[in-house]
């Protein structure tokens, strides 16, 4: 039994749980209706997660998404409403934009070895100030080519329909699965995540790979904003305040570890799934506050970092006793 | 340079290398040859020059001056992966691999074998089960790394360090933290690779194993060749005065002082003190002005009986007493408050704060003593460092210079002050000497002798014999995390301390685990 893939097996196991509950009470919340919409309603957060999982496992943390993706939202609205410039276009140019801000933020962890923390919080004011300065009011997108993306979808046995910006989410996740787990820039995070002295000593680019995560995660966060914004049809500078805390939930629900360098990008969506179910459910009941989900997503978030700290709390004295009796 | 040409080529030669810090020489002109096949131990004392040599060895730090060459050709890597490639693979004591990976994904970290730019794990599974056979380690390898022993992290280690590198091997305290058994597997897997041809430098302060693995050792001492010889030809003895720096044609005749007189209850007694993995469970009493010496090679347990008597890292078995009560010393604090003071080895890491001011540092302890809410006064405070400087003849310009800035020997007297403020019962004072000039030794020794005869109890800790000699009452010896010897009196001379760090026993094994 590989130890590593305990807290990933804890996660699935809270998932089947929860949605057997679930589906014992409302036994519709198993239609392919409903799991349609929870992949669509999760999209922007799902693929911000990704790059955040990648963020953590190297020993980091990025603040700036919530920030990053409303920016993106604002930037798409403003352009095309303003400019004639194709859709596609505005997308290469954001995606290159935020690309190049995360990378910044990397080269400043590395090179003036400043805590992620901090830096990615003045990027986070950053982000949010450059989408005030292109519009303070909420900016609706009008646009054929959006408003048919937002349209695309493939309806399945059942009446559940699968949009395109879920099934965007899923291929993301396949992507970050595929770059964390059989590439050597994957490798490297882990390495990082499990000590940068050591890893510099084995020969990994601290470098290179610092940078290229944060670069990543900027990627996957205007991506994030695309996606929000084909969603909800607007740019507004003051949405998706917090949802780098909502990413960071679902990368610590989903199995990976704070401190960094354990973890499974395929757990984070389940940890996504997790939270989407959570509110689906509060929807069902429709008598709930939504906070509720504010607070089941707090307790399960406090469960699972106390398993962590158990789990390796366990590993520990299990090789203390082995040492002792060898 | 030209080599000496008789003898097969060596497959590593340094010759003349000298590495400069400010402020010390930590390598002058030092020699060190391996042979292709051949376990070298480099054995020495603390800022003997053993971690610059390899540091130098291995790019880790750029040479000032000298020759290296391996296999005839003159390198000068310029770092750790440098080295790695040219065929120099290092294994440390502590972080050589990431306990997050797979035992597989460490092994092959940065050369997997990979298709179209994807890693082929099943593959590199295969390759490192197929590796680590060689090493007799069947274990899985997709596991993570840190569930697995220490002794099974080190061969892991070796094997990528052999992979990646596989002409020279060096092992930086390999075995510090393994077991008797976990010793053995090790050996085992240097000799099969000595057997392979490879060269492999061995450093380690255990002597027995030194004496078990090595064909030969090279000796160093304050940055300097002490002597290389055939491990068969040398005993015991001689290597540790080849160590510590004794010539063993020079007599000396002195002796220690007369012993104090014991009619009376002593004033600190241990009873079958001791800490598991620290230090072996010891019996220790000191009297009113009593200097009690402790000698033993480095990492013997000296510092340990210091940290556990002074709470550092607390006793787990055993009773303390002070003027025959019982006192029980569970941490620092209860140590302070029982009037000890301890000096330790290292003073920048454990010691000096060297922002804070020399009055600072002085009023620190006597001020965490009192607790915080009783602040001494700052007329008060000023005082007493005026009366310290004067009085231990510390060189700073005023009271308010902070302490960094002051020479090594003048740190040395400020953290002396610091706990002589406090005015301690008993004091340990750990390598009180070390890296300091000749003009401030010869002033410690004469404190202590002076605080001695004023009545405090000490307990020194010191490699320099010849100085143990000449202050202690009793000298105590420790080896292998245990305390071995006693002398008392007459029976203190530099011969007999370095006979009992060497040990009676030619084979004594680390027994010590109970």
């Amino acid at each position: 039994m590989n130890e590593r893939l305990l807290p990933l097996l804890a996660t699935i196991a809270i998932f089947i749980a929860a949605y057997a509950v679930c589906y014992w009470q409302y036994p519709m919340i198993l239609s392919t209706r409903v799991i349609g919409n929870l992949l669509t309603d999760n999209a922007f957060i799902g693929i911000a997660a990704v790059g955040m999982t990648f963020v953590i496992l190297s020993g980091g943390i990025d603040l700036s998404v919530g920030s990053v993706i409303a920016f993106s939202g604002v930037f798409i609205a403003v352009l095309l409403r303003d400019t004639g410039m194709p859709v596609f276009a505005v997308f290469a140019m954001l995606l290159a934009i935020t690309t190049l801000f995360g990378a910044a933020m990397g080269a400043t962890v590395h090179y003036l070895e400043m805590p992620p923390f901090i830096v990615t919080l003045a990027g986070m004011f950053l982000a949010r100030g450059m989408a005030y300065v292109l519009s303070i009011d909420s900016v609706p997108i009008d646009n054929e080519v959006m408003s048919s993306l937002q349209r695309l979808r493939w309806v399945v046995p059942g009446g559940g329909r699968l949009t395109f910006i879920g099934i965007l989410m899923l291929v993301v996740f396949v992507a970050g699965m595929v770059i964390a787990h059989r590439t050597r820039f994957g490798l490297n995070v882990y390495a990082l995540g499990g000590g940068t002295h050591t890893a510099r000593l084995m020969g990994v680019p601290v470098a290179r790979t610092t940078i290229a995560v944060y670069a990543l995660s900027g990627f996957l966060a205007g991506l994030s904003g695309i996606v929000f914004a084909i969603y909800t049809s607007a740019g507004y500078s003051l949405a998706t305040v917090g949802v780098e805390l909502d990413a960071i939930a679902a990368v610590v629900i989903g199995g990976t570890l704070l401190s960094g360098g354990s973890g499974f990008v395929g757990g984070t969506l389940v940890g996504i799934l997790i939270m989407g179910l959570i509110q689906t459910y509060i929807v069902f009941d429709g008598t709930l506050s939504s906070w509720w989900t504010k607070i089941a997503i707090g307790v399960l978030l406090l469960v699972f970092i106390a398993l962590q700290r158990a789990l390796v709390w366990l590993g520990d004295r299990r090789r203390g006793a082995g040492h002792a009796s060898g | 340079m030209p080599e000496p040409t008789h003898g097969p080529e060596p497959l590593l030669h340094a010759s003349a290398l000298s590495k400069t810090f400010p402020g010390t020489r930590a390598l002058e002109r030092v020699d060190f040859s391996l042979r292709r096949g051949e376990v070298h131990a480099l054995l020495g004392e603390n800022g003997a020059g053993k971690s610059t040599l390899i540091k130098c060895l291995t790019g880790a730090y750029l040479r000032d001056g000298g020759d290296v060459r391996l296999e005839g050709r003159s390198i000068h890597p310029r770092n750790t992966l440098d080295a790695q490639r040219l065929g120099i693979g290092t294994v440390y004591q502590e972080v050589n691999l990431l306990a997050n990976l797979s035992v597989a994904e460490n092994l092959f970290l940065g050369h997997e074998p990979r298709r179209f730019g994807f890693v082929q794990s099943a593959r590199r599974n295969r390759q490192a089960q197929e590796l680590l056979a060689e090493y007799d380690l069947h274990i899985d390898v997709t596991r993570v790394l840190a569930g697995y022993s220490v002794a099974i992290q080190q061969i892991v280690a070796i094997a990528r360090a052999v992979d990646l590198s596989g002409k020279v091997l060096i092992l930086d305290e390999p075995t510090a933290s393994l077991d008797q058994h976990e010793v053995d597997v090790l050996f085992a897997t240097i000799r099969r690779l000595k057997e392979r041809g490879l060269g492999i430098v061995f450093i380690s302060h255990f002597l027995d194993q030194v004496f078990r693995i090595s064909d030969r050792l090279t000796v160093l001492r304050n940055g300097r060749l002490i002597g290389c010889r055939d491990t068969a030809s040398v005993d015991r003895v001689e290597l540790v005065n080849m160590m510590l720096g004794r010539d063993l044609s020079e007599e000396t005749r002195k002796t220690g002082k007369p012993p104090v007189a014991t009619s009376d209850r002593p004033r600190i007694a241990f009873s079958h003190f001791g800490r598991r993995g620290q230090i072996e469970p010891f019996d220790l009493s000191l009297h009113r002005g009593e200097v009690i010496g402790m000698a033993g090679l480095l990492g013997s347990g000296r510092t340990e009986t210091a940290e556990v008597i002074f709470g550092a890292k607390p006793a787990d078995t055993g009773e303390a007493f002070k003027d025959g009560k019982p006192i029980r010393i569970t941490s620092t604090r209860a140590a302070i408050a029982a009037s000890f003071g301890f000096l330790p080895e290292d003073r920048k890491s454990d010691g000096i704060i060297g922002e804070l001011s020399v009055r600072e540092n002085i009023t620190l302890a006597l001020q965490a003593r009192l607790g915080w809410s009783r602040p001494i006064p700052s007329q008060r405070q000023k005082a007493m460092a005026d009366d310290f400087i004067r009085r231990l003849d510390i060189r700073t310009s005023d009271a308010e210079k902070p302490v960094g800035q002051l020479s090594g020997g003048n740190q040395q007297k400020v953290l002396l002050a610091r706990w002589l403020a406090t005015n301690p019962d008993f004091l340990i004072l750990d390598e009180p000497t070390r890296g300091i000039d000749v003009g401030a030794h010869a002033e410690i020794i004469r404190l202590i002798e002076e605080l001695c005869e004023a009545g405090m109890s000490l307990l020194v800790i010191s490699s320099e014999l010849e100085e143990l000699v000449i202050y202690s009452h009793r000298v105590i010896v420790v080896r292998d995390r245990a305390h071995v010897a006693e002398l008392i009196g007459d029976e203190i001379t530099a011969e007999r301390i370095v006979e009992a760090i060497a040990g009676d026993q030619p084979d004594h094994g680390k027994d010590e685990t109970t």
